[in-house]
């Protein structure tokens, strides 16, 4: 490999990873339980709370740390800044992954699965939810395609089918060459329509909700949702590309290549303040402050979620010394993260109160599958860097 | 590998035209928004809770069976559910008669079959749609099982069948759709036997509610529930006390925003392309001096040209 991405080298059967496989195989029991028993089997949804813990977290938190790293990647091409492109890579991989398990995990919570492609000839164009689902097709689809030069370049010249499927390895070899080469020249403008559908369903996503005023708690309720939807996820996407880093970098022994996330954590601060400005200003103008001492449930969700989602990491990240140490960094990522997902889970869950009453929490089958798509995506995402090109290597590291 | 300029803006001319067909024309639909389609009047003081409505909406619709002489279900409140698309419910304990007596009142749940059903306009596929007639009906044939219509639904109308592995329905009043088509009323209204519930067109019923509201000064209070709620629905209550057991809601039609929203996203494609066209010329700028292949990235070519 002759590029600055390599797969990595180092050991990949830790305990971790080991503990990840129980997951992986507890979540795919219940996802049979599901399948053979019905929704009602295994989920604590309900005619009063519809959605659960599996839109909440699975999808709309999947897509808003997703889309982030997408996008971010995507400026790397429009901005044309080096130090992006070193991101570009994992950023895409990750969304790609992150795309392909939250259709994949919004697969098991459809009660008729098997009919996912009616939206494609049934279309309602005042519905949000079908505005979201074509937008996300689209740029799951523009993510594939941008995806084609990480294993173009891996096999490029180094197709080796299995003897009797010998004859196909230079057809292989062309048509790659060929995708690759195609790419190559309009990657701009897939690149661009890609962030354009991006934003669109981040935005819409946030616009949900609001089909349901009077079931959303004030608090979350505001016309500007779907304006924070798409600043969040934003502002998510470099806590999700260096946590991703770090994490991997620890667990697969390498250095963390702090030469490259302590430049990008000091974009974090900007996206971060433009996010929490826009949340608290709509605070405001809306006076939905007068809800936040309650002491209710909601409002103590809502608390945590400003606070630790996005005050604490802001403020530690605008300090230097956050920004250069790798402990400190992910800790501020980890923050990042959990706040975008709390935002989704508030939104999507906490905030929504039907009027007849009742309570949902998630079942314990609920929460095994969500573990197992998570373990899942990580343990893919191993196999991913260990076997393509895809992370940024070290120069020292590349001349050994 | 260079783009020419040229070669460049053609490229992303026609992006940008194609992205404008697909969006073009997704701008908000319009739903059936006649008030002259029929409706229900529901009286509640003449309600006597016998449960024949159930018993006729059973039947009519061939859901599961149910002991129907059985009076103490009206003991718990309960919801329409999969196997019910109307409920009657008892409530208690207010005082309305002269000498401040506590008096049930029954109280008759089905969807409201809304003017502006937000049930509808939220369907990703459109398998819920109000018939100019005045019924909300259900097409399982396009129902992907999102249950989003659950989550829009003012009322918490629409329910699931949960336990159905394979091909789960929503399940929810269908205004007997068939049988208004046929110039017949809804089962329900056809069977009760004290007419607490009659059935017309909406605005008859409207002035007929009015009638009753000023003949009889004392026995209701003055609001019709449905008049204008969530923007008026089909269904309409008379009742002789405040209607705390249904939800408070405000007038406008919940989809108004969302689809306003929509249009303002979508419509014409306009935010779409034109933020296509901002980062066109952005990436442009950025990118005349410097080569913009993927390959550069990975350092095969040079940095700088
Ligand atoms: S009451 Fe609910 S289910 Fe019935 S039409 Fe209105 S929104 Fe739809
Ligand atoms: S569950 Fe079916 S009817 Fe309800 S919104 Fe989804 S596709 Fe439409």
């Amino acid at each position: 490999m002759n590029g600055e991405f390599a797969p990595v080298r180092g050991r990949f059967w830790t305990t971790g990873v080991k503990v990840m496989l129980v997951f992986m195989f507890a979540g795919a029991i219940a996802l049979l339980a599901r399948f053979f028993g019905g929704l009602g089997y295994i989920t604590n949804n309900n005619d009063a709370y519809p959605w659960g813990l599996w839109i909440g977290v699975n999808v709309a938190g999947g897509v808003g740390l997703a889309a982030g790293g997408f996008t971010t990647g995507a400026i790397a091409y429009v901005l044309n800044r080096k130090q992006f492109h070193l991101i570009l890579r994992p950023a895409l991989f990750t969304a790609l992954l992150g795309y392909t398990f939250v259709i994949m995990a919004l697969l098991t919570d459809l009660g008729r699965y098997w009919n996912m492609y009616s939206p494609m000839i049934n279309w309602n164009f005042t519905s949000v939810l079908f505005a979201v689902a074509i937008c996300v097709m689209i740029s799951t689809t523009i993510l594939y395609i941008e995806c084609i030069p990480i294993v173009a370049e891996r096999f490029i010249g180094n197709v080796n089918l299995p003897p009797g499927l010998r004859v196909f390895n230079t057809i292989i070899d062309r048509l790659l060459k060929f995708a690759n080469n195609t790419i190559d020249k309009v990657m701009i403008i897939v690149v661009i329509v890609g962030i354009v559908f991006s934003c669109l369903h981040q935005s819409s996503l946030g616009a949900l909700m609001l089909i349901a005023p009077s079931k959303v708690h004030p608090l979350w309720y505001t016309p500007i949702l779907p304006l924070l939807f798409l600043m969040s996820a934003i502002a998510a996407a470099y806590p999700v590309v260096i946590f991703e880093h770090l994490l991997i970098e620890k667990s697969l022994d390498k250095k963390p290549r702090m030469d490259i996330l302590t430049p990008m954590a000091r974009f974090m601060p900007v996206l971060m303040g433009i996010y929490l400005v826009l949340k608290i200003g709509d605070m405001v103008s809306r006076e939905t402050y007068v809800y936040l001492f309650d002491g209710t449930a909601q409002t103590n969700a809502f608390l945590v979620e400003v606070i630790f989602g996005v005050i604490c990491p802001f403020v530690l990240v605008l300090f230097q010394k956050v920004r250069k140490s790798p402990g400190w960094l992910f800790f501020t990522s980890c923050l990042a993260i959990f706040g975008i997902l709390i935002n989704r889970i508030n939104v999507f869950i906490v905030s929504y109160s039907p009027p007849y009453g009742g309570i949902y929490y998630p079942s314990i089958g609920e929460i095994i599958v969500t573990i197992g798509f998570i373990s899942t995506l990580f343990f893919v995402y191993r196999l991913g860097v260990t076997n393509l090109p895809i992370l940024a290597v070290d120069s020292e590291e590349k001349a050994v | 590998m260079m783009l020419s300029r040229r070669n460049f803006f053609k490229i992303m001319g026609g992006a940008g035209a194609s992205l404008a067909t697909i969006t073009g024309n997704s701008h908000a639909g319009e739903s059936a928004e006649t008030f002259d389609s029929f409706g229900c009047l529901v009286d509640i003081t003449r309600c006597i809770g016998c449960r024949k409505c159930e018993v006729a909406c059973n039947a009519h619709n061939k859901l599961p069976h149910q002991d129907f002489n059985d009076m103490t279900v009206l003991d718990d409140y309960r919801r329409p559910d999969w196997e019910k698309y109307t409920v009657i419910n008892r409530h208690h304990g207010y005082p309305v008669d002269d000498v401040d007596h506590n008096v049930h009142i029954y109280v008759k749940e089905q969807c409201r079959h809304c003017v502006k059903p937000s049930c509808a306009s939220a369907c990703v596929v459109g398998a819920l749609t109000k018939k100019k007639n005045g019924p909300v009906v259900y097409d399982e044939k396009k129902c992907i099982g999102c249950r989003y219509c659950m989550v829009a639904c003012p009322f918490q109308i629409p329910a699931y069948e949960d336990h159905n592995p394979v091909t789960p329905r929503v399940i929810k009043c269908t205004f007997c759709y068939d049988r208004i088509e046929q110039g017949k009323m809804p089962a329900c209204a056809t069977i009760c036997p004290t007419q607490a519930m009659i059935f017309g067109k909406r605005d008859a019923l409207l002035s007929i509610a009015k009638k009753r509201l000023k003949n009889n000064p004392g026995k209701y209070i003055d609001h019709i529930y449905g008049e204008y709620e969530v923007g008026g629905t089909s269904w309409l209550y008379l009742s002789p006390v405040e209607f705390s057991f249904f939800p408070e809601l405000g007038n406008k039609p919940p989809p108004k925003l969302t689809e306003m929203i929509l249009s303002g996203v979508f419509g014409y494609a306009a935010a779409p392309t034109s933020l296509f066209a901002i980062l066109g010329a952005i990436s442009w700028i950025n990118n005349r001096k410097r080569s913009i292949t993927l390959n550069e990235v990975s350092g095969r070519e040079g940095e700088e040209k």
